[in-house]
């Protein structure tokens, strides 16, 4: 398989054109995704894909959340594999119904009957947008039974684990972090942390379910995903030459969680500081506090600690998302506050 | 006489034996409930039988419906055991959901009735994706939605139909209006008379059946499907109809009259139609207490069989959360 530089719109853009080639089955809903003239989808990811497939499989739709989640849940239910996108993550809350009343449950209610093999797309994060284009809403699914959640940090992740959420059998949500996608034209963030990456250019899946050791270390833990991981990976730089040794876990899959890499990390190192952009009450750190408190307590040198945005909504301003959102700075901080403790 | 408006003898008495077996099935559970056999809740649909039923002749084998809280009839209607949902409801191991739907959650796949869903127009926009799914296949499969006239009133309703009207999905959507969503009158929650009325906003066609008229929602349930089927898209029904029960246990009706709930028995859809066989069609009288005779029958063994199935497993709590890898 040849490998390609790419962005992480690129490769989520040919990861969907792998899922669609595939199987016949597999087709986009959402707002604005193949639009002639327009600008594929909320940040690009689908541009081009009308043309190739087609207007039927690539479907827009009105602005109508409710219709879009519960339109790839029925067509899911007999069979069909949709990708439904969210223009931004934030929107989804006006089909929160369709995600965990319906997609999440009809699986269950139904005896295993039905099941909904569905993916939906979410861009999230911090980008200047304000408070209701900036959420990271991972917790809000990792609550509910029945979904999967996967939230990659890089190109190859993304590809790998978006054909992976594709061929599942169950509703999956996707989260793909603003700042990251490194667009091509107009749509690329300014304050983008994005790179690019050798991706392979064929068919291949990142498994759900995994979490990625991304750096090597014995002196403490650091997970975090998505935007954070690297803010983390810059931050495991800097505490490295002060000789703190960070081993850094790339939460790239919450549900399921492979919490065996997690509790071997914290054997080995006695520390871990969690690291996630979304408020800090309720996130995924919190959780993954609790379980690793529950099996890993009597390894551990000093508290489990979380870096995480504070319980306000996002700011707009430059000056003001930058206190909110977490930085290499308070990573290193934190880091080292544990160490001397 | 061998056919009448169109259709042979058979199709008539099989709608009537549906009509009353899904009668005596939820008269016959509601006894049971106040004895205090019945777990949960209970919605009831005695009273509207006419609407399952002649929208679920329409359908063929292939088809899927969309139910809703008060899913009983449909799922007769649609051909399911009295047995499985006898045994689903009262949470037992073989109904037809193993237990873990309930009254409000049946599901089965072998009639292509899709998991009922409890939600107030969560099925709407749900049915268009199935009936979209269809049209990409290029299938001529058509999927129902029912739901009651409160539905008309959600956002999911707005946004299910209309996406359903632009995308020209093979999907019917049948509005039973029974006049209350629970205990509120529609007339008092929409300023038209006809939710049909609607189907205009949306561009679609909309009609106003006479929903306690088997044969009325037949035909106007056949013309929906047939030009779903060919292309055509949706079609809103408007059913007017009534529930005899209140909305749900432990609700007496206070908030309508006697006389009201009087006036819509005189129109009794099961009545109606036995007149129909009896006089029109010439069916003997024995020959129609014969088919009541066996949907007593029915319910009596599917009730025996739903108290004697067991418990469902406790392990049944942990399964199926989530489906198989491929």
């Amino acid at each position: 398989m040849s490998t390609r530089e790419m962005t992480m719109v690129e490769a989520l853009r040919d990861g969907l054109r792998v899922a669609m080639h595939s199987d016949p089955g597999v087709f986009l809903i959402g707002e604005d995704l193949g639009i002639p003239g327009g600008f594929g989808g909320g940040f690009t990811v689908t541009l081009g894909l009308a043309e190739e497939f087609g207007h039927s499989r690539v479907m827009d739709t009105p602005i109508s959340e409710i219709a879009i989640i519960g339109a790839a849940v029925g067509a899911a239910l007999i069979g069909m594999r949709p990708v439904a996108e969210m223009q931004y993550g934030d929107f989804v809350f006006c089909g929160m119904d369709q995600v965990v009343n319906q997609a999440a449950k009809m699986h269950y209610m139904s005896n295993g009957q039905v099941s909904v093999p569905m993916v939906l797309r979410l861009p999230v994060g911090a980008s200047a947008r304000g408070a209701q284009h900036s959420q990271s809403t991972e917790a809000w699914f990792m609550h509910t039974p029945g979904l999967k959640v996967v939230c990659p940090s890089n190109p190859y992740d993304a590809k790998g684990l978006l054909i992976a959420a594709i061929r599942d059998n169950n509703p999956v949500i996707f989260l793909e972090h603003k700042l990251l996608y490194g667009g091509k034209g107009g749509r690329k963030e300014s304050s983008s942390a994005a790179h690019v990456a050798g991706v392979p250019d064929g068919d291949y899946e990142v498994p759900l379910g995994t979490v990625s050791v991304k750096r090597e270390g014995s002196d403490l833990t650091i997970l975090a995903n998505m935007l954070m991981l690297h803010r983390v990976m810059e931050a495991a730089d800097v505490l490295a030459s002060r000789s703190i040794l960070a081993e850094v876990i790339d939460m790239r899959c919450l549900v399921p969680l492979d919490m065996q890499v997690l509790i071997t990390s914290a054997q080995k190192t006695g520390r871990v500081l969690i690291v996630e952009e979304d408020n800090l009450t309720g996130g995924w750190g919190a959780d993954v506090a609790a379980r690793l408190n529950e099996v890993a307590f009597f390894y551990l040198d000093a508290p489990i600690t979380r870096v995480a945005a504070p319980d306000t909504p996002a700011p707009s301003a430059p000056a003001l998302e930058h206190e909110y959102v977490p930085s290499v700075e308070r990573v290193i901080e934190a880091a080292v506050r544990m160490m001397a403790g | 006489m061998t056919e009448l408006f169109g259709l042979p003898l058979e199709t008539m008495r099989e709608m009537y034996r549906r009509m009353v077996l899904i009668r005596h099935f939820e008269d016959q559970l509601y006894a049971l409930f106040l004895q205090g056999m019945v777990p949960g809740t209970l919605h009831q649909y005695q009273g509207q039988e006419a609407v399952a039923v002649g929208v679920c002749t329409t359908l063929r084998p292939d088809d899927v419906i969309f139910s809703t809280h008060r899913p009983v009839g449909h799922f007769l209607a649609r051909g399911s055991t009295a047995r499985g949902i006898a045994a689903e409801i009262m949470g037992k191991a073989d109904g037809c959901a193993g237990g873990k739907g309930g009254q409000m959650h049946l599901t089965d796949i072998s009639m292509g009735a899709m998991p009922s869903n409890a939600v107030v127009g969560a099925n709407i926009p749900i049915a268009t994706g199935a009936a979209l799914g269809f049209q990409l296949l290029g299938q001529d499969r058509v999927a129902v939605s029912f739901f009651g006239d409160g539905a008309s009133n959600t956002g999911a309703f707005h946004e299910g139909v209309n996406l359903a009207a632009v995308k020209d999905a093979p999907v019917i959507f049948v509005c039973e209006n029974n006049q209350y969503g629970a205990s509120t009158a529609i007339s008092s929650m929409i300023r038209i008379v006809d939710i049909a009325d609607r189907a205009a906003a949306y561009g679609i066609s909309g009609c106003v059946v006479d929903g306690m008229d088997v044969l009325a929602v037949y035909h106007a349930a056949s013309e929906a499907v047939e030009k779903a089927r060919r292309g055509g898209g949706p079609t809103l029904l408007e059913c007017k109809t009534y529930r005899y029960s209140g909305h749900s246990r432990g609700d007496p009706g206070g908030y309508r009259s006697r006389d009201e709930l009087e006036q819509w028995r005189q129109r009794d859809p099961i009545p109606q139609m036995r007149t129909l066989l009896t006089k029109e069609f010439g069916m003997a009288e024995a020959d129609v207490k014969s088919i009541e005779q066996a949907c007593q029958s029915e319910v009596k063994d599917s009730i025996e069989f739903a108290l004697n199935s067991p418990e469902p497993a406790i392990e049944e709590t942990y399964l199926n959360v989530f489906a198989e890898d491929k």
